[in-house]
């Protein structure tokens, strides 16, 4: 999808254009899973990052899903993400994982 | 508004065949059969209205909501604490708008559940296919006697934050009172909007008071005999306000029953009465009057939903998100309102198509400011159980921060906690 998205820009009247623009994210995220919607409230809407809290969309599938079952395990410190990667699953992760990467920033 | 819609669609008919097959096809591409209409644009409808619109493009919004600008519950604290000004929690509208949705500043006066119609008003009627119900709470006038809206606005709830009027009038208060007052809390038993709320207002009071006022005092009468957090809050006030604040739990007297506003005297089941420069009511709650009215709510003056969908348990078609529901094991916070908006409108659209609704989970992060760069959180991580007749929290997850010394854990929970506030607030209205 997000490969496909600069030559939409390039097709599309400027009207169109506009809409699209007003929600960058709108065909990634009509593909996430409900799951990653959890992410949105502290790691900015589709994951892009607020303030002190680090973005996560954009970053490599591999290192995310590693980085939860980290957290999950108590194996990396953390504020508040131990607590939170307890209540996933693994296929809830990888899929959460497989989303955010895909998202660009 | 119509242009807008059509655009809106033609964007969605062109990327649908890509992102999202089945959106389209199942309503033959019309969205006479898919209007949802939204009641309420706070942290349950503001982020239904959102998240229909981006993931659910067929479907066609609108939003029924009163007021032009939003000010958020969360944070109205650090209002009445004096580091955040009213401006910095007020949203408004225009970001549902250019994601398009109709947004119609107006009263919803009642609800249809038969004819699926909402009367507003002005007059106008909306029929919906399906309705996201997310009003808030009432408070209950004359729960606690003498407390009634005229005693408010000499004893402000600051609960329920309207044009924040009522966050503005405690803030004064406080400003205006004299060094060596006593700043009197009364504070509802379960259930009730926002569990942390109270013991996060008694802190930023007592940052302001430390600061401005070392003198003066606060004295915290509780209905209940524990509260959340409790640890991690009465670390912190010992640690930070040495002396400053009593909380006086139900158990030793602590339940407001009685006040008179013209004396600022609150009176306590014992028939203590303690006399005041500053009194902030927190009353009892229930859903708000539209629900009550509509026959959503129990006995216990809530609205009980299905654990997966959020459907009402008594109409049909009609969701009902945020507050004014029985959430089960989970808090009404904003974050809940925000997870289980987004779940039952996953799930009118999926009922729209005629299919089921999808897996459920809800999650809630909930921090609290407790002083200068120092913040605890709640987390929490729920599912339906197996036979969907009960929400239930995941075993071993979720769970409040750490006890102990742990500056760095605070500091960074403080700088994460406005980070929420950012992400949840632009999730809603950007």
């Amino acid at each position: 999808m997000s490969a496909l998205r600069p030559m939409l820009h390039r097709a599309l009247p400027g009207a169109l254009l506009a809409s699209l623009l007003a929600a960058p994210l709108a065909p990634a995220a009509a593909q996430a899973p409900l799951s990653a919607e959890g992410c949105y409230g502290c790691h900015g809407p589709s994951g892009t990052g607020a303030g002190g809290i680090p973005a996560i969309a954009g970053r490599d599938a591999a290192e995310l899903r590693a980085q939860m079952l980290a957290f999950r395990a108590n194996e990396r410190p953390g504020t508040i993400m131990g607590r939170i990667a307890r209540g996933y699953t693994d296929a809830e992760i990888a899929a959460m994982a497989e989303h955010f990467a895909q998202i660009r920033r | 508004m119509h242009f807008l819609t059509r655009r809106a669609a033609l964007g969605a008919a062109l990327l649908a065949p890509l992102a999202a097959p089945r959106a389209v096809n199942a309503q033959g591409g019309t969205t006479a059969q898919a209007r949802l209409v939204v009641i309420g644009g706070g942290f349950g409808g503001a982020s239904a209205a959102s998240f229909a619109r981006r993931r659910f493009p067929w479907m066609e919004v609108t939003l029924v909501e009163p007021k032009t600008r939003f000010v958020t519950c969360p944070y109205g604290n650090l209002v009445i604490g004096g580091t955040k000004r009213l401006d910095d929690i007020s949203h408004g509208y225009d970001g549902l708008r250019a994601r398009g949705v109709r947004v119609v500043h107006d009263w919803a006066s009642g609800i249809d559940a038969n004819a699926r119609t909402v009367r507003l008003a002005g007059g106008q009627t909306l029929t919906y296919d399906r309705l996201i119900l997310s009003p808030g709470i009432a408070l209950r006038w004359g729960a606690v006697e003498g407390y009634d809206e005229a005693a408010s606005e000499v004893m402000p709830h600051a609960w329920v934050p309207g044009d924040g009027a009522q966050t503005t009038l405690l803030r004064r208060q406080l400003e205006a009172m004299p060094d060596g007052g006593v700043v009197g809390i009364a504070i509802p038993g379960n259930p009730f909007r926002c569990p942390p709320g109270p013991y996060e207002r008694i802190s930023m009071i007592a940052s302001y008071l430390k600061r401005h006022k070392p003198r003066a005092k606060i004295l915290a009468l509780d209905a209940k005999d524990a509260f959340s957090k409790q640890g991690l809050f009465q670390d912190a006030w010992a640690e930070l306000y040495p002396g400053l604040i009593e909380w006086v739990p139900a158990n030793r007297d602590g339940r407001v029953v009685r006040v008179d506003a013209r004396e600022r005297v609150l009176e306590t089941e014992f028939g203590e009465k303690h006399k005041v420069a500053v009194a902030n009511v927190i009353p009892p709650q229930s859903a708000a009057r539209i629900a009550i009215e509509a026959g959503l709510t129990d006995n216990s003056g809530w609205a009980p939903v299905n654990p997966v969908t959020f459907e009402s348990r008594v109409a049909p078609g009609i969701h009902v998100v945020g507050d004014a529901n029985i959430p089960g094991p989970m808090p009404k916070s904003g974050y809940i309102a925000n997870s289980t908006a987004k779940q039952a409108v996953a799930s009118a659209a999926a009922s729209l198509r005629g299919e089921a609704p999808p897996a459920a989970l809800y999650y809630n992060t909930c921090y609290s400011h407790v002083g200068d760069e120092y913040g605890i959180s709640v987390v929490g991580i729920f599912r339906p159980n197996a036979e969907g007749t009960a929400i239930v929290e995941v075993p071993n997850s979720g769970g409040v921060s750490p006890r102990g010394n742990l500056p760095e854990q605070r500091r960074l929970e403080a700088i994460y906690a406005d980070a929420w506030y950012d992400s949840i607030t632009r999730d809603m209205f950007a």
